[in-house]
């Protein structure tokens, strides 16, 4: 039982981190306790009911000459909920997000379509990304693209890829889906803290963010709302994008580094916020894209080669535009 | 065809561990792995109990649900087996298992999980039966040559039968009777009654 409830300090914090986590989310799952204390007895000396319910139900531990995690636990009924949540809730819940998301985008495009210039373009240009901003996006970009897919293959890609590529190639897709995604995951996180540390500037919110969602943004024809250098829009998905990071990266790091983690129960609470939380952030990456690119004309050359056309920033980020234009 | 089934009797079982020798001299298991371990419950305490554990080979088996490579199957004689070619090592069949029976090597400087092992009722894996390859990933073939499983077979108390379902239940029965009580089959609703298996 000690060697059970034995945990490095490493293991430690970050079991912490994730009951706060559960907090934070209030994902609440019936997970199994593990009695402390010795299963009694009936009170005649027997083994009654009790004694197996102890067993059975509250996995009782025991003692045994296997080293390992929890090897004195003789059942450990916490994976079926771990499974019934995982397959019936979480994947065809995520399945129908993200088709619904992309659903969505389309049907929103077919109805109103591109946001077009209003004006014709100047042929000025202004500087709205420097370089380093752009290999910071392009970056985090690339590597949050390779996690979704290896992720996405995890989760769903055994319904239909052994039939296509037969099943030794879909084992050797999977196993460099796991190692992409195991590897690239920590350098993923250390992208996104400098994408955080160089950009939280720009994207607190204030009085202009809140009329501009007000007025939905001017995605569906109308006005344009004011905006400085990051719009309302451009700040919500920067903060979904972090908020959202914190919680997949430390629940990817509990599953990263299983052999400083004790308790099941870590990996399979770890594993279910870890797999919703990235098909919540995916859903919200497939509305930026489209924004970013289709969406919007005039909008990806910024993130590109690092200019817009002055027609575009009087039309988008009004305010950015004036202020640049005072400073000169 | 017969349904192959595991069944440890509490009342018996002495915790010699000549199981988990025996598995793990017949299947060659690799350093940091136990196919099989003794439990006891209230050691040294009064009401205590042994038990041998090991892959239950469940109906419906809750390991398999989860495996996103597919590579985990079930013979025509209930035995569930997997493929370590396909196994990625992600662990989800540990995540899923009530009796702990996936095991995975420490590989690398992470330590992350290598391929999986785990009991096969001492019926090796999808290679050829008693290749050297088979041989060499997952041990022993014993029911390819007719025989039962090395840990039953060596059980000292006959505590722990393993075989066709009807006969390790007519054997169990027998006891019952002579006994007159029936507290001793453990796992075995969990393991072979799929709706049993929800709270």
């Amino acid at each position: 039982m000690s060697e059970y409830l034995h945990s490095t300090l490493f293991s430690g914090f970050l079991q912490r981190m994730l009951v706060l986590i559960t907090l934070l989310f209030s994902v609440s799952l019936a997970s199994t306790s593990y009695a402390g204390n010795v299963a009694s007895a009936d009170g005649n000396g027997t083994k009654g009911a009790d004694y197996w319910r102890a067993i059975n139900q509250q996995g009782q531990s025991g003692y045994t000459t296997a080293k390992g995690k929890e090897a004195g636990v003789l059942i450990n009924r916490s994976g079926e909920d771990w499974r019934l949540t995982r397959n019936q809730q979480v994947k065809p819940i995520g399945q129908w997000m993200l088709a619904g998301t992309l659903g969505v985008l389309f049907v929103f495009y077919l109805l109103v379509g591109k946001n077009r210039l209003d004006q014709p373009r100047s042929g000025q240009v202004i500087e709205r990304w420097k370089r380093t901003d752009r290999y910071v996006h392009w970056i985090v970009a690339v590597l949050f693209l390779l996690l979704a897919l290896t992720g996405l293959s995890i989760l769903y890609a055994k319904h239909f890829m052994p039939d296509l590529i037969g099943k030794d190639g879909f084992g050797t897709y999977l196993q460099v889906c796991k190692w992409i995604h195991n590897y690239g995951g920590p350098v993923f996180i250390l992208t996104l803290v400098i994408m955080f540390f160089k950009w939280v500037r720009n994207n607190w919110f204030n009085g202009h963010d809140f009329r501009w969602f007000i007025q939905g943004g001017g995605m569906i024809k109308g006005k344009h709302p004011h905006a400085g250098y990051m719009n309302g829009g451009e700040k919500l998905w920067f903060w979904i994008l972090m908020l959202g990071g914190v919680v997949i990266s430390l629940s990817g790091l509990v599953l990263d580094f299983p052999a400083y983690i004790d308790a099941r129960e870590d990996f399979q609470l770890a594993n279910l916020i870890h797999g919703a939380a990235s098909l919540i952030v995916l859903c919200a990456t497939f509305a930026h894209i489209y924004i970013g690119s289709l969406g919007t004309e005039g909008a990806l050359e910024g993130m590109v080669n690092g200019h817009v056309d002055e027609t575009w920033a009087k039309q988008h980020h009004d305010l950015w535009y004036d202020e640049v234009k005072s400073d000169r | 065809m017969a349904r192959m089934k595991f069944l440890c009797d509490a009342e018996r079982c002495i915790e010699c561990n000549g199981c988990v020798t025996a598995c793990k001299n017949e299947n060659e298991v690799e350093w940091g792995v136990n196919r099989r371990r003794v439990i006891t419950i209230n050691d040294g305490e009064p009401n205590e109990t042994s038990l041998s554990v090991a892959c239950m080979h469940c109906t419906d088996a809750p390991c398999m649900a989860v495996c996103p490579v597919d590579c985990l199957y079930q013979t025509d004689e209930g035995i569930v087996l997997h493929d370590k070619d396909t196994c990625i090592g992600c662990g989800y069949c540990l995540f899923a298992c009530p009796f702990g029976a996936p095991q995975f090597p420490q590989e690398g400087a992470f330590g992350e999980r290598g391929k999986m092992d785990k009991c096969t009722f001492c019926a090796g894996g999808p290679e050829e039966d008693n290749s050297p390859a088979e041989q060499a990933k997952y041990g022993a073939n014993r029911i390819a040559e007719g025989k039962l499983p090395m840990c039953a077979e060596m059980c000292s108390t006959k505590a722990l039968l393993a075989g066709d379902a009807n006969e390790v239940s007519d054997i169990y029965r027998e006891r019952v009777i002579s006994r007159g009580s029936n507290k001793g089959a453990w796992g075995q609703n969990l393991a072979y009654n799929a709706d049993g298996r929800k709270r």
